[in-house]
């Protein structure tokens, strides 16, 4: 900060000042650089192995990807609010079988669909509700709730199974078809993700999910309603993996009782990766999605040049522990920018 | 309770026989408070005595055991912070409530930005809207930077700017200028008589009495959180109004002891750090206090880290007792007998949930560990003695400090640095926050530190305070030190004229 000493001009307008670009080019950057380690991931790929980027093999590349596009974009939202929600794999699991046996009893798609939605908006809100009412840790009680509804489903599930053939041929058509080399689903996680991301941006309460994660404390002081922000967070987050579980089941075709066990370490990891911080108050959904393609790809990567999928785990685990070491260096370098800036006259 | 003669509107704003209790703590009782269009009132009293928690009682964020708060004649009640704003009340917190990963114009506007159509966020119209506010008060804050990193001071400002970016009727501020230097007190000011001038009201909190005298009509006075007078300051003295918070005369409050400087403790040699401050050198002799005066960002705070080693410097060296210090190490320091009070005491220099006992202890671990094991008799003892030594009010010594009123707590990070029993101090305002009657202590505390041998390098935006302190004033102008002055020739003329950079060394 400057008082305005008279021999200085001042400086009346400064539409784009040095501050907005700094702000922009980390958040850029974070995604840019995910950007550049997945192309150079695919081209190296292709180069060891033309039959790569067939058009089939892009297809299955975004194929993969929507899924994990979708529940990481509703993680987001959640983690950018300072909490996470582990329940997701459970959620998604639950309501992929769910809207299996209502197309086996020769149901609308359509209807499945929403009734998929419908099941996560409801373990979203039991959620959202146990976290911003009880002052339980958001870690505790929805690892708590993934037992639960992995319970749940287990015990309706037992060991039957739904297979492709149980399904209406129109819906299994509708996972894996599309426009030319993108599928369906594909445009599906696209159109949420964009919507999703031009909400956090220009509403209002977008922003104060931000705010809430940023400093707790200050959000209650501004008076933003912050159980009700909370609450939404985790209905939309569950939303999402509802929709996830219905186009899961349209993709694969093949749903248990163990679908979707583990998937939520594969979303927080996706979200991480993509620069949303887990302290709560920065990141953005598009970085997440990059996450999640990011993610998914290197299954498909590995196979293509003969590598051992057993180094699926281990790679993903490198990525991560990368990822939190460039923010922290970010995170160091912009400190310093910052400060140099604060001390400097102009 | 007797009223001044206040011919004229009836009060916006009103508490009446308010009572407010922390467990056994009783922080208001029956305190009572008239706010009227168009004045600005002062809420004066020691660290302690209830201020920030009637504001918060004010604003929504508590609610009274018993009483009422009276808006417009009307009794009402304030479910949260929301429905005080929703009222018309805009509050400027002791601590800074900010949104560390958000820009200032988001910070300033959040909950309240500016729509166009659909209900979505104009961003140019909140930019600009900043960018206003901004020069209204006279500074330069970019308003797309993230508030993470800034300065006490422009987080300040930036609290500032928030409270008066709504037309509110009722504007409270609870110690705004604790962190600012005169010149952007004195807009502040400009701006806070403006919007008397409108018809709102203004109740003022702040330990520098000339503040009060200078802006206010009224003064509330609280003792112990008992409500003791709200009279005119009119005729009134500063040594009346200090009767009232303390309940008695008042020591001197510059207890500056003679002494003559020993050898050079600690001497600072051609120090730069690339962009914040140039060719810095001075010494500081055993015995002596050196006051470093300047601006808000005159990089007096970041001379002060850089010499402890919080941050690393460019160029030029650092020496304590003749020793050269290693570059960005802050553990050689504190070995060598550094002792450093930060600027941002919450941040660096308190663990919040931590009792008042431990923090203290905190840097006098390598003294109080027999056998490896923490000897928690001699911490209790040892920092009991500092806290009576600084006048820490508290319920138990075990309490969170985070219970503490702000001055309190400003007052146990003091405590913890000079249990260290440091050669060389380094104090980054001292009395920040601190009220009048421990302030005298604290300079007097200061004082005989230096009696006793210890150099002492005070960096203060208090013009009186370093004047009435110190041996030698050292004043940074633009990150550059542009002027020594001895006791002798200090005045707050020769001061501030090298403090903006209108005299030649
Ligand atoms: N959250 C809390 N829990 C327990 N005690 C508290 C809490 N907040 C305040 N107190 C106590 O209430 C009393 C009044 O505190 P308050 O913060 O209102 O003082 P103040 O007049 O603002 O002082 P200062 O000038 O230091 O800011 C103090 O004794 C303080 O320790
Ligand atoms: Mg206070």
């Amino acid at each position: 900060m400057t008082v305005t000493t008279p021999q200085e001009a001042p400086v009346t307008d400064v539409p784009k000042s040095s501050g907005t670009r700094l702000v922009d080019r980390v958040f850029k950057m974070r995604e840019l650089a995910i950007l550049v380690v997945f192309v150079v991931m695919i081209v190296v790929t292709q180069l060891g192995n033309s039959e790569f980027l067939t058009e089939q093999g892009i297809k299955d590349l975004l194929l993969n990807a929507t899924i994990l596009v979708l529940v990481a974009t509703g993680q987001s939202l959640v983690v950018i609010t300072r909490n996470v929600d582990l329940s997701v794999g459970s959620t998604l699991g639950i309501s992929a079988f769910a809207a299996g046996t209502f197309l086996q009893g020769g149901g609308n798609p359509v209807v499945a669909v929403l009734l998929a939605i419908l099941m996560g908006i409801g373990f979203g809100l039991l959620n959202g509700l146990l976290v911003s009412l009880g002052q339980v840790p958001a870690l505790v009680v929805t690892l708590g709730t993934l037992y639960i509804i992995r319970g749940i489903d287990s015990i309706w599930v037992g060991s039957r199974q739904i297979t492709a053939a149980d399904l209406p041929d129109g819906f299994v058509d509708f996972g894996s078809g599309g426009i030319s080399v993108v599928p369906w689903l594909a445009l599906i996680a696209i159109a949420v993700l964009v919507a999703t991301a031009y909400y956090l941006k220009h509403f209002g309460s977008g922003r104060e999910l931000y705010a809430l994660g940023s400093n707790p404390e200050a959000a209650r002081l501004a008076g933003i309603p912050v159980r009700k922000r909370i609450l939404a967070a985790y209905t939309f987050c569950g939303a999402l993996a509802g929709l996830a579980g219905a186009l899961y089941l349209a993709r694969f075709g093949n749903v248990d009782s163990g679908t979707g066990n583990g998937y939520e370490l594969t979303v927080v990891s996706a979200v991480v990766i993509g620069g949303v911080v887990f302290t709560g108050g920065s990141g953005s959904v598009y970085g997440a999605a990059l996450g999640a393609l990011l993610l998914t790809s290197i299954n498909s990567v590995l196979p293509a040049l003969g590598v051992s999928s057993v180094w699926v785990l281990a790679i993903n685990g490198i990525l991560l522990l990368l990822a939190i070491a460039v923010d922290r260096i970010v995170a160091l370098r912009v400190a310093s920018a910052l400060k140099k800036r604060n001390a400097r006259h102009g | 309770m007797t009223h001044p003669s206040t011919t004229g509107p009836a009060p916006v704003l009103a508490l009446k026989d308010i009572s407010k209790s922390f467990g056994a703590v009783r922080a208001l009782r029956d305190v009572s408070l008239e706010l009227f269009p168009g004045e600005v009132h002062a809420l004066a009293g020691e660290n302690g005595a209830g201020k920030s928690t009637l504001i918060k009682t004010l604003a929504g964020v508590y609610r009274p055991d018993a009483g009422k708060v009276l808006l417009d004649g009307e009794p009402v009640v304030f479910h949260g912070p929301g429905d005080a704003r929703d009222a018309g009340i805009a509050v400027i917190y002791q601590e800074p409530t900010l949104f560390p990963d958000l820009s200032i114009a988001e910070n300033i506007f959040m909950g309240r930005q500016p729509r166009r159509a659909l209900g979505r966020i104009d961003h140019k119209a909140t930019h600009s809207a900043t960018l206003a506010l901004m020069q209204r008060l006279g500074v330069e804050l970019d308003p797309d930077r993230p508030a993470r990193g800034l300065s006490i001071a422009d987080q300040q400002i930036v609290e500032i700017a928030k409270a008066l970016s709504f037309d509110a009727r009722v504007l409270i501020m609870d110690e705004p200028t604790a962190a600012l230097t005169g010149s952007e007190v004195a807009r502040l000011f400009g701006v806070v008589r403006t919007l008397r001038e409108q018809g709102a009201a203004v109740l003022f909190i702040s330990h520098r009495l000339e503040e009060i005298f200078q802006i206010c009509r009224r003064v509330t006075t609280l003792r112990d959180g008992a409500w003791i007078a709200s009279e005119p300051l009119d005729g009134m003295t500063e040594d009346d109004l200090v009767r009232r918070m303390v309940g008695r005369d008042l020591d001197e409050l510059y207890p500056k002891q003679d002494v003559t400087p020993g050898e050079v403790a600690l001497s600072v040699r051609r120090l730069t750090r690339e962009g914040v401050f140039t060719d810095v050198s001075f010494e500081v002799r055993r015995g002596e206090i050196v006051g470093l005066a300047g601006l808000v960002g005159a990089g007096r705070t970041e001379v002060a880290r850089a010499v402890f080693g919080i941050d690393r410097w460019d160029a030029g060296e650092v020496s304590v007792g003749g020793k050269a210090l290693t570059n960005g190490a802050p553990s050689t320091a504190m070995a060598s007998g550094l002792a450093l009070v930060p600027e941002d005491r919450r941040a660096q220099g308190l663990v919040m949930d931590m009792s008042i006992e431990r923090n203290i202890g905190l840097t006098g671990l390598r003294t109080t560990v027999k056998a490896g094991l923490m000897d928690r008799g001699a911490e209790r003892s040892r920092s009991l003695d500092w806290a009576v030594k600084l006048q820490v009010k508290y319920a138990r010594i075990a309490d969170a400090v985070s219970t503490l009123s702000g001055g309190n707590q400003q007052k146990v990070v003091l405590a913890k640095w000079l249990a260290t029993g440091p050669k060389v101090l380094i104090v980054d305002e001292p009395t920040r926050g601190i009220d009048v009657g421990t302030k005298a202590e604290v300079h007097r505390l200061l004082s005989e530190l230096a009696a006793d041998g210890v150099a002492v390098l005070m960096i203060s935006s208090d013009l009186p305070e370093i004047l009435g302190m110190a041996d030698r004033v050292l004043v940074m102008h633009e990150g550059r030190l542009t002027a020594e002055i001895p006791r002798s020739e200090a005045t707050e003329e020769t001061v501030m004229a090298a403090a903006t950079g209108r005299a030649a060394a």
